[in-house]
């Protein structure tokens, strides 16, 4: 049996002392936190830590045991990288706490240097997986940051206007992917129900490349609204774009497609059944109808 | 058994779905609609799906049949008011319809039935 668990419960105070005065001003960071929530902290993770190898388990930090102290670190983590610590140092400040534990080691064990090598051993990978373990949860919550602006991205990215009575324009910025096409291909579909418009303008201006995926999702959508009962019609086709489509052996198929949005306006309105007259054109200026 | 009923005006059918079809009820409305079209020599039938929330690849394949066997009955088939979810799932089962007309809703629907007039079974819109 380790004496691992005995000692953090009988030189808790000791181990907390001796920590607290030798970690390193760079681990402290006192421009960051004060001393005061620093004490808070280590002297919370030390009884957790204390309560949790009270189940004699030293190898791994996923079992039951450990809980509250995966939970201290999450909140550590957090917390910490708020306040602007970086992952590196979250994770040395776990690291930190060997030394004073190793120095406890070696008074109680002095005489038998095969027991405090293999107590020093366990320590170690334990405060290391303990050390990771924080580092980890500081990469997932960067992940769930990023995944958040992405969507955040995905919502922003695809407008639907209304340019005319029953005429709408969908102007693509950005790669289209297949998550992003279906946030398109809702957003448009519910549009042309809440707005009655028989014409909708696909404007591709924005997309810098369209490839076979591409302009699959994009036939795909003409094709759903199309049996609602709406028209699209694919516009701002640029010349390499039109090049691509046609090397790629892409078949748009009988979708009406334009080179410029404003093009696609004018045949939308046809569609629509009206028509722009220039006022100056005529003498008694009548205003466009 | 339940029936969904087909309403006739003047020389077009007017059949409204205001329940989650499932397959009996589909193949019932098949049969009464061609005896309807024959019978009531209808040259138009408008059907109102924009209460329907649920489709599968049957529902979809019968709407597209209804459309084909009512054209070669010479009446022309516009499909209404299919929501956006319904669309999008026809569209990914891989069922287009081709050949069906469809509109926005019943008035637009009926606009291009009449547009349609006596060409019915021409081609479809586009």
């Amino acid at each position: 049996m380790s004496k691992i668990p005995q000692i953090l419960r009988e030189d808790e105070q000791q181990i907390l002392a001796e920590w607290m005065r030798d970690m390193s001003s760079a681990e402290k960071r006192s421009d960051l936190i004060n001393a005061d929530d620093l004490r808070q902290q280590c002297d919370r993770f030390l009884r957790l830590l204390q309560q949790a190898t009270q189940s004699g388990q030293l190898a791994e930090i996923t079992g039951e045991p450990y809980a509250l102290v995966r939970d201290f670190l999450s909140e550590l983590s957090d917390s910490r990288a708020r306040r602007g610590f970086t992952p590196t140092e979250t994770a040395k400040f776990v690291f930190s706490l060997k030394k004073p534990v190793f120095a406890r080691l070696r008074v109680r064990e002095s005489g038998n240097a095969d027991e405090l090598f293999a107590a020093i051993q366990t320590t170690s990978e334990l405060i290391d997986k303990l050390g990771l373990f924080t580092t980890e949860i500081s990469q997932k919550s960067r992940e769930a940051i990023i995944s958040r602006h992405q969507q955040d991205m995905l919502e922003l990215s695809t407008p639907v206007v209304k340019l005319w009575e029953g005429i709408l324009a969908l102007p693509l910025i950005g790669t289209l992917d297949s998550a992003r096409t279906q946030v398109v291909m809702e957003t448009l579909l519910q549009k042309v129900v809440d707005t009655g418009s028989a014409v909708a303008i696909i404007d591709i201006t924005g997309v810098p490349t369209v490839d076979t995926l591409v302009a699959q999702h994009l036939m795909k959508t003409v094709t759903a609204a199309r049996l609602m009962g709406a028209d699209c019609i694919i516009s701002g086709i640029r010349p390499q774009i039109a090049q691509t489509i046609v090397h790629l052996g892409v078949g748009l198929g009988d979708i009406t497609t334009k080179a410029t949005l404003a093009d696609a306006f004018l045949v939308a309105l046809e569609r629509t059944g009206s028509s722009v007259r220039s006022s100056i054109a005529e003498s008694n200026g009548k205003p466009r109808t | 058994m339940e029936r969904i009923p087909i309403l006739q005006m003047g020389e077009f059918l007017l059949v409204t779905i205001q329940v989650d079809m499932h397959d009996r009820l589909a193949l019932a409305l098949q049969d009464d609609l061609t005896n309807k079209i024959v019978s009531a020599g209808a040259r138009g039938v408008l059907i109102d799906i924009s209460s329907l929330e649920i489709v599968d690849s049957f529902i979809g394949r019968m709407l597209a049949n209804i459309a084909a066997m009512s054209r070669v009955l010479d009446a022309a088939t516009v499909v209404v008011g299919m929501k956006p979810a319904v669309a999008i799932t026809l569209v990914e089962l891989g069922l287009s319809l081709p050949g069906v007309r469809t509109a926005l809703n019943v008035e637009k629907g009926m606009d291009l039935l009449r547009a349609a007039g006596g060409r019915a079974g021409g081609p479809a819109k586009h």
